[in-house]
């Protein structure tokens, strides 16, 4: 590899969305032609219900530099209350990554609809935006060498 | 202090009323914490004992399909160990009709575990786990017990939230790297042997995450990665359950600091689900129900 492209560090985003909005609105950010950062890896799942903390963990392992976890706004889901689950695993799962000493800012929750196409891409732009400028998450790539 | 426990017991198996008593019984080392006891036939009562080597959390043996198999059991609990048996029967894992609960008053228990926290290396050495040091439930609550034995001999006096979760605080004080640099030195110890998960009573999955390979949630070789990832799996199945009783810090071989974590999650549980401590407060258990008024300051 030529010393160029290994010296910019491109951030791996992994975007946990919710199948029933926040992938809609990706999808609406696309087809208004929204350009927002290739950094992003959308994975889509049923619910935000879904989005098993153990998920997260697999990204870091696997290279992510952030995660963002996405889905319908409180209200809006549309099995009803997994993002109310959703939203209480979350803030307790918080309080163990900062015992931990893990990094905070690279773990995002939104609520995105699947009318915010221009949310999508904001979030996603400063998420990446981000995550550059904290640089490669080398503290949780250091555990997961053998 | 055995004997009134062995009278009960006993009375107990001879009328029927229950098929096995769970209980403590001398370790056939002396002066070791007591070993746990499966006492099913009344002549057999002068076994139990009861004094302050009773640190053990016998609840965990209820959920086991080998015990249940022995029919109705009369169990032995702390007051600390009964919150466990609460949060079990919360969750519907054993039937209250087909247990006698009896709750031993308690002034306090030493272990050897606690006594290697506090490096105290001397072999035969006890020292007083850290719940006992902050523990409000000296005597179990008499309303879920069918008996208690020693009522009135200890009191319990109220614990300032800020006492019960004065180490995590103090550990909260490191910085982030400093925080992150303790854990990686812990958790490299870990071997993955599930000390810590068989000896809880909380724990009692048939086939736990941890154990399951397709897909393989949590790699299970004994790296940093997946000790990472198990212990965060660990502390967060038992988020809002833990009842803080201990035995999985001191089962663990490997002397980890797991009461960290529980601690982390009860505190979380507590400060923001209106004063929840599990097997405590006769609220709604935190996961698995939720209000819609629920914080997400930190939700974008
Ligand atoms: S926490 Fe309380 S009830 Fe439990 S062993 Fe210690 S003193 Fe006894
Ligand atoms: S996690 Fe540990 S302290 Fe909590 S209930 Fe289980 S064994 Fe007890
Ligand atoms: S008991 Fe200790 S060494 Fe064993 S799996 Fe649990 S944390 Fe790891
Ligand atoms: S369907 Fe979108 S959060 Fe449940």
């Amino acid at each position: 590899m030529s010393e160029e492209v290994s010296k910019e560090f491109e951030p791996k985003v992994v975007a946990y969305v919710c199948n029933w909005c926040t992938y809609l609105g990706a999808d609406l950010a696309g087809t208004n032609r929204l350009e927002y950062p290739t950094n992003v890896r959308i994975i889509r799942l049923p619910c935000t219900g879904r989005i098993d903390f153990n998920l997260i963990v697999k990204a870091f392992e696997n290279g992510a530099d952030s995660v963002l976890v996405s889905g319908c706004h409180p209200g809006d889901c549309h099995y009803n209350a997994g993002n109310y689950h959703a939203r209480r695993r979350w803030m307790l799962f918080r309080e163990l990554l900062a015992t931990l000493g893990l990094d905070m800012d690279r773990i995002h929750f939104t609520w995105i609809s699947a009318a915010e196409g221009r949310k999508f891409q904001q979030v996603v732009t400063e998420i990446t935006e981000k995550t550059r400028a904290l640089g490669p998450y080398t503290k949780y790539r250091e555990i997961c060498e053998v | 202090m055995s004997e009134p426990l062995q009278n009960s017991c006993r009375k107990l198996l001879t009328d029927g009323t229950v098929q096995v008593v769970i209980g403590y019984v001398k370790s056939p080392v002396d002066s070791d914490p007591a070993i746990p006891g499966f006492i099913t036939k009344p002549e057999d009562c002068q076994r139990l004992q009861w004094n302050d080597l009773c640190d053990l959390n016998l609840v965990t043996y209820l959920s086991r399909p080998e015990i249940k198999k022995l029919g109705k059991a009369a169990i032995v609990v702390k007051g600390c160990d009964l919150r466990a048996l609460a949060v079990l029967l919360r969750e519907s894992q054993v039937s209250r009709e087909n247990l006698y609960i009896i709750g031993m008053a308690c002034a306090g228990q030493r272990s050897s575990a606690a006594a290697a926290e506090n490096n105290d290396a001397a072999s035969g050495t006890l020292a007083t786990p850290y719940k006992c040091t902050v523990c409000d439930a000296h005597q179990p609550d008499a309303k879920l017990c069918d008996e208690v034995i020693g009522a009135d001999s200890v009191k319990n006096e109220p614990v300032e939230e800020s006492t019960r979760y004065a180490r995590l605080t103090e550990f909260l004080k490191k910085t982030p790297e400093e925080r992150f640099a303790f854990w990686k030195r812990e958790l490299s110890r870990c071997i993955r042997c599930y000390a810590c998960r068989q000896v809880c009573p909380l724990c009692y999955c048939n086939r736990c995450i941890a154990d399951r390979n397709r897909p393989q949630e949590i790699s299970t070789s004994a790296t940093l990665k997946g000790n990472v990832a198990w212990n965060i799996t660990r502390a967060f199945h038992l988020a809002g359950r833990c009842v803080g009783c201990g035995q999985c810090s001191s089962a663990c071989p490997m002397g980890i600091d797991l009461q960290l974590l529980n601690l982390t999650m009860a505190k979380a549980a507590e400060d923001n689900f209106g004063g929840y401590r599990a097997g405590v407060t006769e609220l709604d258990p935190v996961i698995g129900t939720y209000s819609v008024e629920d914080k997400e300051g930190f939700i974008g």
